[in-house]
């Protein structure tokens, strides 16, 4: 067991002693992977990322764009719609104001007319009324001479002439037509 | 296996050493045709062709080949660069981290790929060399950005602490920022491969020497079993691989974050 393990500590290499060779060839070998990995692999990898997150950048701003556009619409016939909604009320409102006005107008020539109708009526009874009166009073006197000078020639007998003369007076004056009375 | 350990076979068993890491050169005396400068090597050129050949064309909807690669790259960058170091200064060190990452990843996960079964980071000079790189690298930023004595203040007084605690304070943060890290660093990483490498070869030897060579009927069942445990390891390898990758390139993010980072 010493013996092997004696022999082990003469013939067996220190495994933590460098060699030079070897240390220069690794970093030879390393240094030119990284600069070849450097020149030709990073470049390509680096522009396809940033291509790539240019376009979807570029995607999200035209999104962006035509959301903008669209709200930007929506807004707008949003405000054409209540502007009309606006025009029509007022119009509504307008057409309601000239009925009301139409209606009183139209009351107040109504009533002119009823007045002045009304007017007129009184004239003309007034003026039939004058009429009629003056007819009458100049038919009283006719009849009262008439009757008076009758009374006096059929003498005042009795009482049942009396009477008599005085239904056929009453019956002559009914039977004469009132035109013609006079 | 070492000569001495094929010269002690006869006796019975001989456990894997460090001896089994020195690979002859493939040929003649060169130090650097040895098997791991070669799979060194043959890291760097697969990460770079995975890369070259999934970032060759590039499309806005990624093919599958894109796809792979865009999550790869994308893992480190993100994952690593922007989240520790920030999304400010991160871009400069992608390449490094990126770099790092998958051909650390991949050295190691050439210790369990059949044919291969070496982890490269096992040579701890490999070790040494990066986390050299990587104590230069966070050095040399916090130098530029602080100037001399600025980053030599910025490393070794913490903020907030004034007074005589600092006669401790300052050699001690100075021991860890500037001779611990870059040691440990590569410590870290040759250790996990070394003893990950030691402890599968110790069970599969064992488990062939067990079956085969000991020549006795009920150590069969027994080495079966070690082979059994040798795949399992295999498997926890596997993670512990990824895991040095990612605590290495994560280290050297955290440590140039801690260079280029205005107070502490």
């Amino acid at each position: 067991m010493s013996l092997r393990f004696l022999a082990a500590e003469e013939g067996e290499p220190n495994p933590l002693a460098p060699h030079l060779a070897e240390i220069v060839l690794a970093l030879v070998v390393f240094l030119i992977l990284v600069y070849l990995i450097s020149k030709f692999v990073m470049p390509n990898f680096e522009k396809t990322f940033a291509k790539r997150t240019q376009a979807i950048e570029g995607g999200l701003a035209e999104a962006e764009r035509k959301q903008a556009e669209a709200d930007r619409q929506l807004a707008d016939l949003n405000q054409r719609l209540s502007e009309a909604r606006h025009e029509a009320a007022r119009i509504r409102e307008d057409a309601r104001e000239q009925g009301a006005q139409i209606v009183v107008e139209m009351r107040e020539q109504a009533q002119a007319e009823a007045a002045r109708i009304t007017a007129n009526a009184h004239t003309q009874i007034e003026a039939e009324k004058q009429q009629v009166l003056g007819q009458l009073k100049m038919e009283v006197g006719t009849l009262a001479t008439g009757l008076a000078s009758r009374i006096v020639g059929e003498s005042l007998e009795d009482e049942a002439r009396q009477r008599r003369t005085v239904e056929r007076f009453l019956a002559e004056l009914e039977s004469q037509p009132a035109g013609q009375s006079s | 296996m070492s000569a001495a350990s094929q010269v002690l076979a006869a006796e019975g068993f001989t456990p894997p050493g460090p001896g089994d890491f020195e690979l002859p050169p493939i040929f003649g005396d060169s130090l650097l045709f040895t098997k791991p400068a070669l799979l060194l090597v043959l890291a760097a050129l697969l990460v770079f062709a995975f890369f070259a050949v999934t970032s060759r064309r590039m499309a806005m909807v990624p093919s599958k080949a894109q796809y792979a690669g865009e999550e790869a790259y994308g893992f480190v960058r993100n994952g690593i660069a922007r989240d520790i170091i920030g999304s400010h200064d991160f871009m400069k060190f992608v390449p490094l981290l990126v770099a790092m990452f998958f051909f650390i990843l991949l050295n190691n996960v050439f210790g369990i790929i059949p044919f291969i079964q070496f982890p490269t980071f096992s040579r701890v000079s490999f070790a040494y060399a990066l986390a050299g790189l990587v104590w230069v690298i966070y050095n040399g930023i916090g130098i530029w950005k602080h100037g001399f004595f600025g980053y030599l203040k910025h490393v070794t007084v913490p903020a907030g602490i004034s007074g005589p605690i600092l006669v401790l304070i300052v050699p001690l943060e100075f021991f860890s920022t500037v001779i611990v890290r870059p040691a440990t660093l590569a410590l870290r990483l040759f250790a996990n491969m070394f003893a990950g490498h030691l402890l599968l070869i110790l069970f599969t030897l064992g488990a062939e020497y067990l079956v085969f060579e000991a020549g006795k009927a009920l150590y069969t069942p027994v080495g079966v079993l070690a082979f059994i445990l040798a795949i399992a390891i295999s498997f926890l390898e596997l993670l512990v691989q990824f895991l040095q990758a990612y605590v290495f390139t994560l280290l050297t993010a955290m440590y140039i974050s801690g260079a280029l980072a205005e107070e502490h």
